[in-house]
């Protein structure tokens, strides 16, 4: 079974969001790298640029194919984890560890609209 | 409509073995036991076995055999000696490709063995059959009857020896025995689609079985049908739907050479004629990226801003690093190093145009 982190809000689409005041860390959960298998490339947004709760922001590729990256808040980019671009694998060994992007939250009330641990250990459950 | 998942003989083996399962072709396959990479690396670096009984076998017999064979399919079977496998397509008569597959001259007389993709079982069946009403030949599908092992790698021949006590040191590249393997008979041929030395063995589903837990108690890596994709990728060999379709000729997919024009009549025969002669207005090309951004089968390629193609496989390669892909393209575009874009993500990548083997393969010839 895969792991859950307490503490951590759980999107639909299997990302994970930690927050720091204002500040939101998007990772992707133990269950998506599970699913991917070796991850071997992230696209991933720049500094500066939008997100909006609900729409893709870049692209987590196993060597056979693309999922989607889906930003559970909106707001603006703040930082890039650079060190993906070499070790997109990292994604795989510590993927609660392993954050993507850092959004700086304009809608916070859409925190809400998230699972906890617990409520998300059951949705994957039932897949 | 839906239709039936089949399942193929090995299928409890690999449950067994904790592989992903997926449907392909109809069929629930493995897709991957440890990791694609780690299989994809144990067939180039020693050897791997994959369950390819999906695949088709469909036989021709009586006395009209090698005629009728020569008029499906696009290599020549003239006088081809028994024991000899080619390589060709059966075509539409637009020059489209029905299939791409294997041709085995079978021993004593017994006609032939046509091996077929897995997807297109039925599709071929209907075809062959279609053109076989002028022919006094008999066509038998019997791919539900067959099973099929292919041990790929370097240590390929090692291991046939040493694991299954079968000696292949004279079977050459492209032909194929007949042996005896503990009360089994099977058909063991020096093929494979993977750029490496390997075998291909087919035997009833209980010898097929019996084979691969040998293999497996003996330490052999399974690999899925994930790696299988990426090693034929690389060293340039074309998948149906993907570099050959129903709309895409052997010469567009710069396969012309698997086309005798010269042995006389065929099915397709004029298309391809015209084609050789006239030029073709799309090829199927290599392209080398320079970013690390993967392009995917479907992604547009572009030419100085205006889209003239799209990729039909591609990855980032195991063996190299490098974001490489096979694409159908204009042929305006196909010469080796010109420079063209393809879009990943919204965001246009350049690269350039290569040769399409990848690696550099290595079979026994």
């Amino acid at each position: 079974m895969s792991k859950t982190i307490e503490g951590l809000y759980y999107s639909q689409s299997h990302e994970w969001v930690k927050v720091e005041g204002n500040t939101a860390f998007v990772g992707i959960t133990d269950y998506a790298q599970e699913a991917l298998g070796s991850v071997v490339y992230v696209d991933m947004p720049q500094q500066d640029d939008q997100v909006n709760a609900g729409e893709e922001f870049g692209a987590v590729e196993s060597v056979k194919a693309a999922s989607d990256l889906v930003s559970p808040v909106s707001g603006t980019v703040v930082d890039v984890n650079s060190g993906l671009e070499d070790s997109p694998s990292l994604l795989n060994e510590k993927p609660y560890g392993t954050w993507i992007i850092k959004v700086e939250m304009s809608e916070p009330s859409q925190l809400d609209n998230l699972m906890d641990a617990k409520a998300y250990a059951e949705y994957c459950e039932n897949l | 409509m839906e239709q039936p998942i089949s399942r193929t003989c090995l299928y409890y083996s690999h449950v067994t073995l904790g592989a992903k399962m997926e449907p392909f072709a109809g069929f629930s396959m493995p897709i991957q036991y440890q990791g694609i990479i780690e299989e994809h690396q144990a067939v180039r670096n020693a050897a791997g076995m994959f369950d390819v009984s999906h695949m088709g076998e469909i036989f021709v017999s009586g006395p009209d055999a090698e005629k009728y064979v020569n008029y499906l399919f696009t290599n020549d079977v003239t006088d081809m000696p028994e024991g000899k496998v080619l390589y060709g397509m059966m075509l539409r008569p637009d020059g489209g490709v029905v299939d791409d597959l294997l041709v085995y001259r079978l021993f004593g007389g017994k006609g032939f063995l046509l091996v077929v993709n897995a997807a297109n079982i039925a599709k071929d069946a209907a075809w062959a059959c279609s053109l076989a009403e002028k022919y006094d030949v008999t066509v038998e599908n019997l791919s539900e009857d067959w099973g099929e092992v292919a041990l790929q790698g370097p240590e390929a021949g090692k291991i046939m020896l040493e694991v299954l006590g079968l000696d292949m040191q004279e079977l050459v590249f492209y032909t194929f025995t007949e042996v005896r393997w503990k009360g089994y008979r099977l058909t063991v041929s020096r093929t494979g689609y993977t750029g490496e030395d390997g075998f291909e063995l087919y035997g009833t589903p209980e010898a097929v079985c019996h084979i691969w837990k040998t293999l497996l108690d003996a330490g052999v890596q399974p690999c899925g049908l994930g790696c299988r994709d990426t090693l034929r990728f690389e060293a340039g060999l074309p998948l149906y739907g993907h570099e050959l379709s129903d709309s895409i000729t052997p010469v567009e997919a710069g396969l012309g050479m698997f086309v005798k024009t010269d042995k006389g009549d065929f099915c397709g025969r004029d298309a391809v004629v015209r084609q050789k002669a006239e030029g073709v207005s799309r090829k199927v090309i290599g392209i080398e990226l320079s970013d690390k951004a993967i392009p995917r089968a479907g992604y547009p390629v572009f030419a100085g801003g205006e889209q003239i193609g799209h990729v039909t496989t591609g990855y980032r390669s195991i063996s190299t690093g490098k974001s490489i892909c096979m694409a159908l393209v204009s042929a305006d575009y196909a010469a080796l190093g010109t420079s063209l874009e393809v879009e990943i993500h919204r965001k246009r990548i350049s690269g350039t145009v290569c040769k399409k083997r990848f690696y550099r393969t290595s079979y026994k010839k």
